[in-house]
């Protein structure tokens, strides 16, 4: 895809991203910051791709470092997120007071 | 050999962005949030099937086992980490999140054809160290490895906007097709700046830094995304980044505190909270 379409994507995901949080009410900071990691964890997906096109094994193991990591970010985040929103149960209790 | 061709993976990429779009919107409202999270992991899953359907992939099972491996490690440490626990957890899962997308980076520059898709290289391996330096140091003060409160030493601000200056200045050469060497000198100058911009963080604000890091890896994500011309990692990681920027904003004036004092407080002398 052209640089422009790209831009273009990504400007519009920028106000979407600052509209869809703007009435997070303030018990909630801490799971959406949670789960917001947990989707860039989507990296992974560039991780893979990247250590599929991988010919040298030096490329191929930094790929899959790469791949184990973003695997952590992905798979952790929302798991830790679940168990954040499972605690909640409707009582206004912040994580982050530490 | 993919089994899908370009229109379908494409689709079902958007697919996942909305999953994701979905997601942030559920998880602002405590009604919604955990089914939130739910269609945000959904949107993940079929995002990695698709590239695994889409792709061409050599390496498939040492890609397999690598997931296998990171799953292994994170899951059990998610299930089982005390709530107090949490706030480390998610800043170690942020760092290796942006560490990740510096790999990427740097392993793609011998294949960056332009002169914009290595400034998309040169930001994504500096803004994903500095977020991979900062959230090990975050990590490591809620954790009790350093102290929690804010370590300041004479010059800090000096040293911190010097090295600065050199990642910038060996990025630009990079995006000049500059060598190899120069991009992992960015990669180790941007370590430097995450750890200096952190050490001067109070423990009382340091889930704000948590989350202004998050916000980074995030726009890290973007930016391998215009790398390696994936429309999803863009979207995924420019939602995080934006709405990470006005979650970080929020987290700030809950606590009473404004994210520029958070950061350069130490710097002007008055210690930041905690």
């Amino acid at each position: 895809m052209d640089p422009i379409s790209l831009a273009t994507i990504t400007v519009l995901a920028v106000f979407v991203g600052f509209e869809v949080v703007s009435k997070v009410s303030s018990t909630l900071h801490t799971p959406l910051m949670s789960g917001t990691n947990a989707i860039h964890g989507i990296v992974l997906i560039g991780a893979i791709i990247v250590a599929g096109q991988a010919h040298d094994p030096w490329v191929l193991a930094v790929a899959l470092l790469a791949v184990v990591l973003a695997t952590a970010n992905l798979v952790g985040g929302f798991v830790v997120t679940d168990r954040m929103l499972e605690m909640f149960k409707g009582r206004a209790k912040k994580g982050t007071d530490a | 050999m993919p089994l899908f061709p370009p229109v379908v993976s494409s689709l079902l990429y958007l697919v996942a962005a909305v999953c994701f779009i979905l997601a942030l919107r559920g998880l602002s409202s405590p009604k919604t949030a955990r089914r939130g999270n739910l269609i945000g992991a959904l949107g993940a899953l079929i995002a990695v099937v698709t590239v695994f359907l889409a792709s061409r992939l050599e390496n498939i099972p040492w890609i397999l086992a690598a997931i296998a491996v990171g799953t292994a490690i994170a899951w059990p440490i998610a299930r089982r980490v005390q709530m107090t626990q949490m706030p480390q957890l998610v800043a170690m899962l942020n760092g290796v999140g942006g560490g990740a997308a510096a790999l990427i980076a740097l392993l793609e520059l011998p294949h960056a054809a332009d002169w914009w898709t290595r400034l998309a290289i040169v930001l994504t391996l500096l803004i994903g160290a500095i977020s991979f330096a900062g959230s090990v140091i975050t990590f490591s003060k809620l954790q009790g490895i350093l102290s929690a409160k804010a370590i300041v030493f004479p010059g800090l601000a000096l040293l911190m906007v010097g090295v600065l200056v050199v990642a910038v200045a060996a990025g630009a050469w990079v995006v000049t097709s500059g060598p190899f060497f120069a991009a992992v000198a960015v990669l180790v100058l941007g370590l430097a700046v995450g750890v200096l911009l952190v050490l001067p963080v109070g423990g009382a604000d340091v889930p704000i830094v948590i989350s202004l890091l998050n916000a980074f890896t995030g726009l890290a994500v973007a930016a391998s995304g215009f790398v390696l011309g994936n429309v999803l990692l863009i979207i995924a990681g420019t939602l995080v980044g934006a709405s990470g920027t006005i979650l970080t904003r929020a987290m700030a004036q809950a606590m009473g505190r404004s994210v520029s004092g958070i950061l350069f407080g130490a710097f002007k002398g008055g210690s930041t909270a905690g």
